[in-house]
C-alpha cells in the first residue's frame, strides 16, 4: 500500500491535476489557520484578562464612603458617610475569621520638593497592609510600618518615578523631602507593575496625615485583604455580611445602597473570568464549526474528484485494478493532500500568532495570542482523519461502480 | 469450401478451446420494464481464433463482449475462459482475471489522459506488482512493436486517433492475455487508420493470439477469420470466412 509505485503514482496524480490539489489543500489550510488564529487570539483576550488582574491582589475589597439616599431612624437623606479609625478596628475584631490584614487610604495631592526640585504627587496614606492589597513591589529601604504607624513617624515610601524625577541618579533613602510643607525622610523606594501613575505616588502612615489634618480620625477608603483559603463564596458571604454590618453602625437604611460602595475584586474577577470562559466557549464552537465546515469541504471535494475520474477508474478497473488500490489511490492522495496542506496551515496560524505578539494589546485588548501545539496538532489530526473517513464512502462508492458504467461515463 | 487453418496443425493435437459459453442470458431493467438482450447464446472460441461478432446497434454485440470481458455480468449461462469457470466472481478476482487473461481496446481508446503513451501502455503491468524498470522496459517493447517507441513520451492530446488506438493495443497485449477483446475499434477512426489497426491486428493474430473483434462494419469483419452474426439476442449465423489481408487495402 506504501511502496514507492503507490506514492510515485500519486504524486503523478497530483503534479498533474493541480487545479483540484490545489483547491482541496486551500480548504484545508484555511480551515486549520482559521481555528488556530480563533483559538489563539481568545487566549490572548484570557491572558489580557489574566494580566489585569495580576497586578493588585485578588483576595482584596475596598469600601468607598458615600452618601445615603433614604431617610432612616431621624437621619435625613443626602448624609455623607465617613470611615474613621474606630471602622478599622471594628472589622477587625469582628470579622478575625475573614481578614488578613486592612489598611486606610487617604488620598491627598501634594506638592514634594527635594532641592531645587519639585512637583505634584499623590500621596496616599496607608497601614502596612495596603503594599500587599497594590503588590507593591519594594526596589529599595522598606514600606510604611506598624511601629510607623504607631508612632506617626514623618516617614515616607517614594515611587520609582517620584525618585527619579526629583533625585536624579542619587540615593534617596535617608533624605528629607517636602511633603506639603512638612518635612519627611525617605525610607523606601517602590515599584508597581500597574503603570507609570503608580509610581509617581508616595505612601506616608495614615496616622501622620490624620496628625496633619488637625488629628482627625477620618480614613477616606478601606482596603481590606480577606484570607484566600475563605474562596469566592467565602468572599461573597464576607461582603454580605460586612455591608450588613456597616449599615448598622452608620444608620444607614438596610436597603440604602448609597451609603458606601464595596468593591469586591475578588466578585470582579469572577465575573471576568466567567465572562471570558463563555467568550472561549463561543470561540471554541466556532473553532469547531470551522473544523467541521474544513471536512465537509474536504468530502465535497472529494465526491468531485471522484466524480470527475470516473472513467479512469473504469478504465484502471478494466485493465486489471482492484477495488482495494482503487480506493487505495483516492485516499492516499487525499491523506496527502491534507497532511500537507494542514500542517502548512497550523504552521503560517502559529507564526501568524507570534508575529502579532502584543501588537493587538491597546485597541483590541488581545496579550501574546498564541495556541498548545498539542490542541493545533489534534485539529489537523482530526481534520485529517475525519477528511478521510468522508473521503472513504466516495472512494468505496467509485470501486464498486461496474467498470462498464464507469467507462460510458463522459 | 473453406479450408480450416488448424486442419494444418503439424502436431495434429486439439487446439485448446480460449472461450465456452453455453446458454449465456443477460436482460435489463428499464424502469418497470425489462430488456432481454442476450437469449442464449452458444458458441466457443479456439486459441488462436479471429472472430468478429456482427450485428446491428441492439443486436446484443456489445452485451455479449462485455460479459466476456467480465465488465459485466451474466443472469443465466455458463462461461469458461480457457477452462476457468467465470461464475460469481468477486471485485477483487475478476480484477485479477481481467489484468491477468484480458485485454481490452475500446472505439473511444480510453487512454488516461495525463499519462504518456509509456505510461498507459505499463499500467497493466503497474496492477501486476511488477518492478518499475522491467515494467517500462516491456512497455517500450510493445510501443516499438505497434510502430511508437518514439512517442513513448507524449500525451494522448498529442496523438493521432489512429496512433492513440495503437497505444491502447500496446497497452492490451502487455500483459500477454489469452484473449483480446475488441469493442469496435475502427468506429473512431477513418478507413485508411482503420485498416492500419487491422492490419495491427492481424499480425498480432498471426502469432497466434485469440482476438474477438466486435463490428458492424463488414469490411472490418472481412478481415477476420470467423464472423458471428448476432441479431436480437440470439446468434443467427456462424461461419468461418477466407481472411482478407488489411494490407492489401491501405
Amino acid at each position: 500500500m506504501f511502496s514507492r509505485d503507490t506514492w510515485q503514482e500519486i504524486f503523478l496524480t497530483i503534479r498533474k491535476n493541480k487545479l483540484r490539489t490545489i483547491l482541496s489543500g486551500f480548504t484545508v489550510s484555511l480551515g486549520i489557520l482559521i481555528f488556530v488564529g480563533l483559538v489563539g487570539l481568545t487566549n490572548g483576550l484570557q491572558n489580557t484578562f489574566e494580566y489585569f488582574f495580576s497586578q493588585d491582589a485578588t483576595n482584596v475589597m475596598y469600601i468607598f464612603p458615600g452618601r445615603t439616599s433614604m431617610p432612616y431612624k431621624g437621619y435625613k437623606s443626602l448624609r455623607r458617610i465617613e470611615l474613621d479609625n474606630s471602622d478599622l478596628t471594628d472589622i477587625k475584631e469582628d470579622f478575625p475569621m475573614f481578614v488578613d490584614y486592612i489598611s486606610p487610604r487617604i488620598f491627598r495631592s501634594a506638592l514634594v520638593k527635594y532641592k531645587e526640585e519639585s512637583n505634584n504627587y499623590t500621596t496616599i496614606g496607608v497601614d502596612w497592609g495596603q503594599q500587599f492589597a497594590e503588590k507593591t513591589i519594594m526596589m529599595k529601604g522598606r514600606y510604611i510600618n506598624q511601629e510607623d504607624v504607631k508612632n506617626r513617624t514623618k516617614n515616607v515610601a517614594i515611587g520609582r518615578l517620584v525618585e527619579q524625577d526629583l533625585f536624579g541618579n542619587s540615593n534617596s533613602i535617608g533624605e528629607f523631602i517636602d511633603v506639603g510643607g512638612s518635612m519627611f525622610r525617605v525610607v523606601g523606594v517602590f515599584q508597581d507593575d500597574g503603570g507609570d501613575n503608580e509610581e509617581r505616588q508616595l505612601y506616608m502612615p495614615y496616622t501622620t496625615r490624620q496628625l496633619i489634618e488637625k488629628n482627625t480620625d477620618e480614613i477616606g477608603q478601606i482596603v481590606i485583604g480577606f484570607k484566600e483559603e475563605i474562596g469566592y463564596t467565602g468572599a461573597m458571604a464576607f461582603q454580605r455580611s460586612l455591608e450588613k454590618y456597616l449599615k448598622q453602625k452608620k444608620f444607614i437604611h438596610p436597603e440604602d445602597e448609597n451609603g458606601f460602595f464595596v468593591r469586591n475584586v475578588a466578585d470582579q474577577l469572577k465575573q471576568n473570568q466567567d465572562f471570558a470562559g463563555v467568550l472561549a466557549i463561543i470561540a471554541a464552537l466556532v473553532a469547531f464549526g470551522t473544523i467541521i465546515a474544513g471536512i465537509i469541504g474536504i468530502s465535497n471535494i472529494m465526491v468531485y474528484v471522484v466524480k470527475e475520474r470516473t472513467k479512469e477508474i473504469g478504465i484502471r478497473k478494466a485493465i486489471g485494478a482492484t477495488p482495494r488500490s482503487v480506493i487505495s489511490v483516492i485516499l492516499l492522495e487525499s491523506v496527502f493532500i491534507t497532511t500537507i496542506s494542514g500542517f502548512l496551515g497550523m504552521f503560517v496560524g502559529i507564526a501568524l500568532l507570534s508575529t502579532l505578539g502584543d501588537t493587538l494589546m491597546d485597541d483590541y485588548f488581545i496579550r501574546n495570542p498564541g495556541i498548545g501545539t498539542g490542541l493545533a496538532v489534534f485539529a489537523t489530526l482530526l481534520l485529517i482523519i475525519f477528511g478521510t473517513l468522508a473521503g472513504y464512502v466516495p472512494a468505496k462508492r467509485a470501486a464498486r461502480i461496474k467498470p462498464i458504467e464507469a467507462l460510458n461515463d463522459e | 469450401m473453406l479450408v480450416l487453418s488448424q486442419d494444418w496443425n503439424p502436431n495434429k493435437e486439439k487446439v485448446p478451446t480460449m472461450i465456452e459459453i453455453k446458454d449465456l442470458h443477460k436482460s435489463y431493467k428499464m424502469g418497470s420494464n425489462s430488456l432481454h438482450v442476450l437469449k442464449g447464446i452458444n458458441f466457443s472460441v479456439e486459441e488462436g481464433e479471429l472472430v468478429a461478432i456482427m450485428g446491428s446497434s441492439g443486436s446484443g454485440k456489445s452485451t455479449l463482449l462485455n460479459i466476456l470481458g467480465m465488465l459485466d455480468e451474466a443472469d443465466e449461462g455458463e462461461y469458461l475462459l480457457d477452462g476457468i469457470p467465470i461464475k460469481n466472481l468477486n471485485e477483487t478476482k475478476a480484477a485479477n482475471y481481467r489484468n491477468k487473461f484480458l485485454g481490452f481496446i475500446f472505439q473511444s481508446f480510453n487512454l488516461i489522459n495525463y499519462k504518456t503513451a509509456l505510461e498507459n501502455v505499463a499500467l497493466p503491468l503497474y496492477y501486476q506488482k511488477m518492478p518499475r524498470k522491467q515494467r517500462q522496459e516491456k512497455a517500450l517493447k510493445y510501443l516499438d512493436q505497434v510502430g511508437l517507441k518514439e512517442w513513448s513520451h507524449h500525451l494522448p492530446s498529442e496523438l493521432s486517433g489512429g496512433q492513440k488506438q495503437r497505444v491502447a493495443v500496446a497497452r492490451a497485449m502487455v500483459a500477454e492475455p489469452k484473449v483480446l477483446l475488441a469493442d469496435e475499434l475502427t468506429g473512431a477512426l477513418d478507413s485508411t487508420t482503420s485498416y492500419e489497426v487491422m492490419d495491427l491486428i492481424q499480425k498480432i493474430n498471426d502469432q497466434g493470439n485469440t482476438i474477438l473483434v466486435v463490428t458492424h462494419e463488414p469490411d472490418i469483419a472481412q478481415m477476420c477469420k470467423r464472423i458471428v452474426h448476432l441479431k436480437d439476442g440470439v446468434i443467427v449465423k456462424d461461419e468461418k470466412v477466407k481472411q482478407v489481408k488489411a494490407l492489401a487495402n491501405v
